[in-house]
């Protein structure tokens, strides 16, 4: 490979602000900003085909296809440099490129061969191509660099390297990404279907076999595409990490699409321009190292299925339970023995004073509980709050006893977890289930609480 | 053995199972394998329009088994399945799949209404888009299911009931004559069992054929009109009313002592008369 023919000027002090704005707007010469732009093209390509990998739990099986691209550009170096009269230039990238994209399919062959007539399990297979492939790679390279042809870009393959990539190369890898683009749009739905429920797209006529294929050549176009600026054993991250992060962010899969093809273009984008920024750090580490970043973003913030807000979900969860089964302790309590003090609540629930004592004022403050000298009393909200909690409770364990297979002796465990979860719904059919039950028995479970009660709940 | 004898041997080899040209589903002969130990042996039944038929046995019976085997979801070792005479890549247009429900990954990055629409897929054909009227008549089998207030819902946000009517809507979808269904009541609240069962009788008003892989032994015969008791053969085929019986269940279920007395109480419940 020439040396690329507008290589931005590197220096060996730290970078100067004007010259990082230049890159990231695209001003540092036609060849960078040819590159910056194919690499966000991937980026696009491989958060899209990515996502439905994801979807097929196959992001394995693309790594293994992106690790055994090695021995198949060894391979082809070879078999241009050892045969001219192919008339094929050994550092060609279309030759190199084939040669990847061929051993990368035998390789998803080979696992599918070993899954469907062994009984090795796939995750097992995965890893034996995986290492059996790379480590003839490794060996394929190590004859081709003792070859008089002229090897040295070979090893950009494997961690990648966007500086040495000329406008050319970059149009190409702009292009193989674009079809693998506009492919997986058109069988969006197809994958989809296959993704969520094969057994039943099978059923319904659909050839399943043949669209995982079409996954798997899709996964291989984007890892071919990126091999030269992303490199084959950090190309996995750029299929897996954008749709992974846009997960967090939706549960519609037109959006999860968008916004995983989003996060793979600012990836790419990004790890492109720092790259060029830094041509010692590989442009592959940079890129992914972006990808990374936006996903430990999502993972922290993202809104409901992020690691924050499933916190606070769970403590909200957790205060209530906890208030309910202090309002409830209260109404068993109420006809003899009047308010309920720290120590008893405290016992009932193995707390300790002081977390008992807090979490009464917290209830103090929302309404549920007043103090008084001789303890706490609840309002009438929490006295009905309370009320409820008790009859879910007798509900449920008539329910589990009478209905569901639950030895008696174990029912209060799981009605103190799950009666706080119940709903209105769920109730009003019980209470009707039970009423039929019970036609001529004396009644176990205490009258409904009236309509103030009900729409007390939410502590 | 005399000309009339032989003539009796034959004509009690032909009463097998007529395989008519009406008939939704003839099964004949079905042998199927796993690892070379056979898990469904020379099943036979034949099944006739507009009835809804339950598939009952013990656990490893090869109930699923068998459905997976007539819709070609698993290879058969022997034996023949048809549609209406015909196989069952030529009548594909008239079946409909209802899967177990754990047989899929409910975080899934879908709605309820976009579940359903995937019943529609095979008329909308390749590359194509969910058009509005596929969407409205998506729609529309929520609704009778009872489920429309949850279209837009994401599934993993529907309890298990829900999610059993969102795939017989997905089912519903396909507009087909024939439905299989796998567990289709298991684990399912009162709400969702009584929304199916009113499913499953419009469905045989219309003419449709329902077959069930059914557990609840208590509910066969309010349920279903036809019965088949399966444990890796056929033990009994039939009305309901006539293979239903204790003797038929014992046969089914052998020594599970618990679920024998639970059958007894079913019949019991079934012929309170007698």
């Amino acid at each position: 490979m020439t040396p690329p023919a507008q290589a931005i000027p590197v220096h060996d002090q730290a970078l100067s602000v004007s010259e990082v704005v230049r890159v990231l707007t695209l001003q540092a010469g036609h060849n960078t900003t040819v590159v910056t732009l194919a690499a966000a093209t991937l980026g696009l390509a491989a958060g899209l085909v990515g996502a439905f990998a994801l979807l097929r739990k196959r992001t394995l099986v693309a790594d293994a296809l992106a690790h055994a691209t090695l021995p198949g550009i060894a391979g082809a170096f070879l078999l241009a440099a050892l045969v001219p009269g192919l008339g094929l230039g050994p550092m060609s990238l279309p030759v190199l490129l084939i040669g990847a994209a061929v051993a990368a399919l035998l390789a998803a062959w080979a696992i599918q061969l070993i899954t469907r007539h062994t009984r090795i399990r796939q995750d097992a297979a995965i890893g034996i191509v995986l290492s059996s492939a790379f480590g003839l790679g490794v060996v394929l390279l190590g004859i081709a660099q003792r070859l008089d042809v002229p090897a040295g870009g070979l090893h950009h393959f494997i961690y990648g390297q966007t500086a040495a990539m000329r406008a050319s190369d970059a149009m190409l890898m702009a292009g193989i990404a674009g079809v693998a683009l506009v492919s997986t749009l058109a069988l969006k739905k197809e994958l989809a279907l296959v993704c969520f429920n094969d057994a039943f797209a099978k059923v319904d006529g659909w050839p399943v076999a043949r669209l995982d294929g079409a996954m798997l050549v899709l996964a291989v176009t984007v890892v071919v595409a990126g091999l030269q600026a992303v490199g084959l054993i950090l190309v996995i991250a750029l299929l897996v990490i954008p749709p992974a992060a846009a997960r967090f962010w939706t549960d519609h899969l037109g959006r999860m699409l968008v916004l995983g093809a989003c996060f793979g273009a600012l990836s790419g984008y990004l790890g492109a321009s720092l790259s060029a920024l830094l041509p010692d750090a590989p442009a592959g580490s940079v890129i992914v190292l972006t990808a990374g970043a936006i996903f430990l973003f999502s993972l922290i913030l993202a809104p409901s299925r992020g690691v924050l807000a499933a916190f606070a979900q769970r403590q909200t969860l957790r205060l209530r339970i906890a208030a309910d089964h202090l309002l409830e302790l209260i109404h068993d309590n109420a006809a003899p023995a009047g308010p309920v003090t720290l120590r008893q609540f405290a016992r009932a629930r193995a707390w300790s004073p002081a977390r008992a004592g807090a979490f009464a004022r917290v209830l103090s403050a929302r309404g549920l509980l007043t103090r008084t000298p001789a303890g706490y009393e609840p309002t009438p909200r929490g006295r009905a709050r309370g009320e409820r909690v008790a009859r879910n409770h007798a509900l449920w364990e008539q329910y589990l006893v009478t209905h569901a297979d639950v030895a008696p002796s174990h029912v209060d465990w799981s009605v103190d977890q799950v009666e706080h979860v119940l709903s209105d719904e769920l109730i009003a059919r019980l209470e009707a289930e039970l009423e039929r039950e019970q036609s001529g028995a004396p009644a176990i479970v205490p009258p409904t609480p009236d309509s103030t009660g009900r729409e007390a709940g939410g502590a | 053995m005399t000309p009339e004898e032989v003539q009796l041997a034959r004509s009690e080899l032909d009463a097998r199972p007529e395989h008519s040209a009406s008939s939704p589903l003839s099964v004949h002969a079905l042998t199927v394998a796993y690892h070379k130990k056979p898990v469904l042996w020379d099943v036979d039944f034949d099944v006739p329009e507009s009835s809804l038929v339950a598939v009952i046995g013990p656990n490893g019976a090869g109930k699923s088994t068998l459905i997976k085997a007539c819709l070609n979801l698993i290879p058969r070792a022997s034996g023949a399945v048809e549609f209406w005479g015909k196989p069952f890549a030529a009548s594909r247009a008239r079946v409909g799949y209802v899967p177990q429900r754990e047989s899929v990954d409910w975080d899934f990055p879908v709605s309820a209404l976009d579940v359903v629409a995937m019943g529609r897929y095979r008329k909308i054909g390749w590359c194509l888009p969910v058009s509005r009227a596929h969407k409205d008549a998506a729609m529309a089998c929520l609704d009778r299911v009872g489920m429309a207030d949850y279209a837009r819902r994401q599934i993993a946000q529907l309890s298990g009931g829900q999610q059993q009517r969102v795939f017989l809507a997905r089912a519903l979808a396909q507009e087909a004559d024939l439905y299989f269904m796998d567990e289709p009541f298991a684990g399912v609240d009162a709400a969702t069992e009584r929304a199916i069962i009113a499913v499953l009788r419009e469905l045989r008003e219309h003419g449709k054929t329902v077959i069930c892989v059914h557990h609840d032994l208590q509910t066969v015969t309010t349920y279903f009109d036809r019965a088949l008791l399966l444990n890796m053969r056929t033990v009994a085929w039939g009305p309901v009313a006539e293979v239903f019986t204790e003797e038929n269940l014992h046969k089914t279920y052998g020594g599970r002592l618990t679920l024998l007395a639970e059958a007894a109480e079913a019949v019991a419940r079934s012929q309170p008369h007698e």
